[in-house]
């Protein structure tokens, strides 16, 4: 094993037979994985408790194959609903879906928001780079206003989606976003979505110097970063401010932290009360 | 135990819940009874007309035997959420109609891909797009075959009434557990709701399978290895701790993505279609009324097969010698059979609720010195008794 790998502490949580990763130098994606490997590191959860699925892209192999636990690599945008399978069939492991902004979000996205609303106890890590990545860097649903993508080289005219905002609004329990440049507020948000009960959902804006930045005066990725840093707004700030003054930032922060009834644990519930009615209990 | 429906407790419940005896049931409620007593604790699924009774029926006998229901966003979630479930070690169902059916096509290849157990039944009504969707039809006989992308096989069977149903959707489930293979059940609206006699057996007269699972750790270690020589892998379960990677790209017998070598896919692709080819005697079902010596021969399957031997008793009945086929695994299509029948066939006649269909298999396996027609209606109402006969007299 070359010698980077065996001095990365982290490395005990990776899958060696499939590095190094095929993501490209400076990608986020690589902080992501860091992040996570870390949060279950501190949190010392067994891999073995846990389940990861994804959909494609880039963002999607971050952890399948990269990360050794249990990994479901699916279709693009379904990794949720594969996911929500697997929760009802393991319901006492942990289930991450990670995967991309146009994974979850656009091809995916109602089934991001159905799952929001169910409650279901899966914790979802969305890399939104602003941009499809894999297929070369064409027009994202985050893409924001008036950038170039291949797909729209003039300029982008559409609205970008505000995952987080609306994912809370869909009744999801725990909602964060940070960017790439905050990674040890990433790590405590992933280690609270994990750990709480219900739906939870952690946006990280994470850099593709390769398919955005390049395009957008951002060819090296520190440039990305930079951009992060100048334009992260805490969620308590951005509370007194206009949506003109809000225009083109990133709001970070913990969104939404709450107590809702969970999916599975409430269709436990109903079996046990629909076997209790019919007098079906062993006795 | 694992995988989830086998246990004493289950057989209990099973036992207790449904009395052997004859029911009065619709042809959806027969599927559904049927995917209980084959061990089907998880249902995934989308309202769709005329399948939806038996989401009701899953809806409300699954909580009663420990199963789940789930009523998904739409149809590709469905089908996304079994896929899950399948890897935690349980049975699972769907059933849907034409344009569900259509929505679950990517994900039915990734089963494929990925050799994920399940029960997909497709309660077949008219179209093209939503058609007549209160009606009937024999329409999908091929979008179960080349639905999905790229090279793959399938199972597709197809019951002929509410009691076969009952027992089609036992076998298709066995079938996909044995094989570690989607099924598809072709069922169709006009069965669906026909209420019909069916006989609920005793628990102990159902045989069911259960998928193999790895043997060893080695064995763990190759989810797509070939370790038995059936091209049957054990297939590790999620939460065991065995680190499973399953992927519906190209995958080594490991499960590592690897689409770059061509050796790795046509392996992988090859021993997929090999497990199907080679294991017929697991799947291939087909039914025959006097083909002893029949010289007008026709061919039939699902709901139409049904009129099809009323006419052909009709016809003995004056003395022309018919006789009837009626393939219940329609794919891979019992073909042997087939060309072995239209050897001795003087005409052979295909109806089916469709414009043509199941004819151009038949077609591969016969003469060209063979008379070959179609009777072919559209329209939501079935081929009658009448209509059939009077073809069979027509080449008598
Ligand atoms: C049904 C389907 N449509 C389109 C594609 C092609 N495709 C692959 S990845 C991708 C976009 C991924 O974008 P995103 O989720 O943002 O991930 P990134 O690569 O940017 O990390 C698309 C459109 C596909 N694989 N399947
Ligand atoms: S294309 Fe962009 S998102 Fe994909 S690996 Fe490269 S930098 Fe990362």
């Amino acid at each position: 094993m070359p010698e980077i790998y065996s001095r990365y502490p982290m490395v005990k949580y990776l899958r060696k037979e499939a590095l190094p990763t095929a993501l490209c130098p400076g990608c986020g994606g690589g902080t992501v994985l860091n992040a996570f490997a870390n949060a279950i590191d501190q949190l010392k959860l067994d891999p073995r408790d846990l389940v990861v699925v994804s959909g494609i892209g880039c963002s999607a192999w971050i952890a399948s194959p990269y990360f050794l636990a249990d990994t479901l690599h699916t279709t693009h945008g379904r990794a949720i609903a594969f996911a929500t399978g697997v929760k009802v069939g393991l319901p006492d492991k942990k289930v991450v879906v990670i995967s991309g902004d146009g994974d979850l979000a656009s091809i995916g996205g109602n089934h991001l928001l159905h799952a929001a609303r169910r409650n279901i106890d899966i914790t979802v890590i969305l890399v939104n780079n602003f941009i499809y990545g894999m297929t070369g860097g064409q027009v994202a649903p985050t893409t924001p206003f008036g950038a170039k993508t291949t797909t729209t080289p003039y300029r982008n005219i559409e609205h970008p989606l505000k995952i987080s905002e609306t994912i809370a609004a869909a009744g999801a329990s725990y909602v964060a976003r940070w960017t790439t440049a905050h990674v040890y507020q990433l790590i405590e948000s992933i280690k609270k979505a994990l750990t709480v009960k219900g739906f939870s959902l952690v946006e990280v804006i994470s850099q593709c110097p390769v398919q955005f930045g390049r395009r957008n005066k951002m060819k090296e990725p520190a440039e990305m970063l930079r951009w992060f840093l100048k334009n992260s707004v805490p969620v308590s700030k951005a509370r007194n401010m206009s949506e003109e003054e809000l225009e083109g930032k990133f709001i970070i922060g913990e969104l939404v932290n709450r107590k809702r009834p969970e999916f599975t644990e409430e269709l436990n519930k109903l079996i046990d009360e629909v076997q209790e009615h019919f007098g079906l209990k062993e006795v | 135990m694992i995988i989830r429906g086998d246990e004493p407790e289950q057989v209990r419940l099973l036992r207790k819940l449904y009395k052997p005896g004859n029911y009065f049931m619709q042809g959806n409620e027969a599927v559904a009874y049927g995917a209980l007593f084959a061990g089907c604790r998880f249902y995934a699924g989308y309202p769709i007309t005329p399948s939806s009774e038996i989401a009701e029926t899953m809806a409300r006998e699954l909580p009663k035997l420990h199963g789940y229901y789930l009523q998904m966003e739409d149809e590709i979630a469905s089908i996304a959420a079994m896929i899950g479930a399948s890897w935690t070690g349980f049975k699972v169902m769907t059933a849907t109609a034409g344009p569900g059916f259509s929505l679950m096509q990517e994900n039915l290849g990734y089963a494929v891909m990925t050799e994920t157990p399940l029960v997909l039944v497709d309660v077949q009504r008219s179209g093209p797009s939503t058609g007549q969707a209160t009606k009937g039809a024999q329409g999908d006989f091929f979008q179960a075959r080349w639905g999905t992308h790229g090279d793959h096989p399938i199972v597709a069977l197809s019951p002929t009434s509410g009691q076969d149903a009952f027992w089609e959707t036992i076998r298709a489930f066995n079938i996909a557990e044995r094989l570690r293979t989607p099924v598809v059940v072709l069922f169709d609206g006009i069965l669906a709701h026909t209420r019909e006699l069916v006989k609920i057996p005793d628990v102990d007269d159902v045989e069911i399978t259960y998928r193999k699972l790895p043997a060893n750790e080695e064995e763990a270690r190759l989810p797509f290895g070939d370790p038995h020589g059936d091209g049957v892998p054990p297939m590790p379960l999620f939460g065991h701790g065995y680190f499973t990677h399953v992927t519906g790209s190209t995958h080594k017998e490991n499960g590592l993505r690897d689409v770059y070598t061509p050796e790795v896919h046509d392996r992988l692709v090859r021993r997929i279609h090999r497990k199907i080819e080679k294991n017929r005697e697991v799947y291939e079902r087909y039914e025959e009324h006097f083909t002893d010596d029949a010289e007008i021969l026709v061919v039939s399957w699902g709901v139409t097969a049904r009129p099809a031997l009323g006419a052909v008793l009709r016809a003995r009945e004056e003395g022309i010698k018919a006789g009837l086929f009626v393939p219940k695994t329609v794919h891979p299509f019992p073909g042997e059979r087939m060309r072995e029948l239209g050897k001795r066939a003087r005409a052979i006649l295909v109806p089916e609720m469709n414009l043509g269909q199941m004819i151009l298999e038949v077609e591969r396996y016969v003469n060209d010195d063979v008379l070959l027609k179609g009777i072919n209606k559209i329209g939501g109402v079935p081929l009658t008794v009448e209509e059939i006969l009077r073809e069979i007299r027509g080449v008598a």
